[in-house]
């Protein structure tokens, strides 16, 4: 049955979705790191 | 708290395999739909995940508007956020199984895709508001929007009780049977959901916790700065008296 690309498209799109949060939640931590950094510098 | 995480992550990393497992190998085909139907496994789990986060965020949000605690403050916040996320997915798993199923993508008109679709809508715009105010209101103003938001998760649920759509029944309750592997697949997958979900959450809270610690330097830093200022110009005002 050619349905079974729906099933793998809904997986898939499922964990690109959590990825993509997940990546935008590592950008934010490394951001935030490195200002982090640089209030301790400034002290 | 720090070394739990580790071990809950990799925990959770084998509930998702194994969880994946059941629900493409060991639960059986469906006699009419065929193995499309296994994207229950992912969407119903990611709804019943987002409903819990959506609770989550409501009961912080009462907390908030009471004793107008951060922390609770925080919760909601991270709560909503991750929960929208989990609503995501339900809105783009459902329509991938409805196309195959019914022939459509969407049922226009019918109660429980469009309040689902409502329902995302209103955290989407809740974190718009908490992302774009700079009001001093802002917190407050959220926490009503979500306590007010949470009327449409019962809806949600029960409009498939309670209206006719063409949306299948519930799973769980609902008066028609399921295979006990196919129930036990949804379980343990929704297990591995929720722990997910609780690891991600924890790590925007941190991400959170760590925001308004720079924030507050940031503003001790000015605040210092122009104490020191303002004291290092006094003596040439007293002295141009």
């Amino acid at each position: 049955m050619n349905a079974i690309k729906f099933l793998f498209a809904a997986y898939i799109a499922t964990w690109v979705i959590h990825g993509v949060y997940m990546g935008s939640l590592v950008r934010r931590f490394s951001r935030l790191r490195q200002q982090s950094k640089e209030l301790e510098k400034g002290k | 708290m720090k070394r739990l995480f580790p071990i809950l992550s990799i925990v959770t990393a084998f509930l998702l395999a194994y969880a994946l497992y059941q629900a493409l190998v060991v639960a059986p085909t469906d006699a009419q739909q065929g193995d499309v139907y296994r994207i229950i496994y992912y969407h119903v789990p990611s709804a019943w995940t987002a409903f819990l986060l959506f609770l989550i965020n409501f009961v912080a949000s009462i907390v908030y508007l009471i004793r107008r605690s951060p922390k609770a403050d925080m919760i909601a916040l991270v709560s909503a956020e991750v929960g929208v996320v989990f609503c995501t997915i339900v809105l783009v798993t459902g329509p991938i199984w409805a196309r195959p199923v019914w022939g459509i993508w969407w049922a226009p008109g019918d109660i429980r895709l469009t309040s689902t679709l409502v329902l995302w809508l209103i955290y989407v715009s809740y974190l718009l508001l908490r992302r774009f105010s700079n009001s001093a209101q802002t917190q407050m103003l959220a926490a009503a929007l979500a306590v007010f938001g949470a009327l449409d998760v019962p809806l949600v649920y029960f409009s498939i009780w309670f209206f006719r759509t063409q949306h299948p029944q519930p799973v769980i309750g609902g008066g028609g049977s399921m295979d006990p592997r196919m129930l036990h697949t949804l379980l343990i997958n929704w297990l591995a959901f929720v722990c997910f979900a609780f690891l991600v959450a924890w790590s925007r809270y941190r991400l959170e916790q760590l925001q308004r610690e720079i924030e507050q330097a940031h503003a001790m830093r000015s605040l210092v700065g122009s104490a020191v200022a303002a004291k290092a110009s006094l003596p040439l005002s007293r002295s141009s008296r």
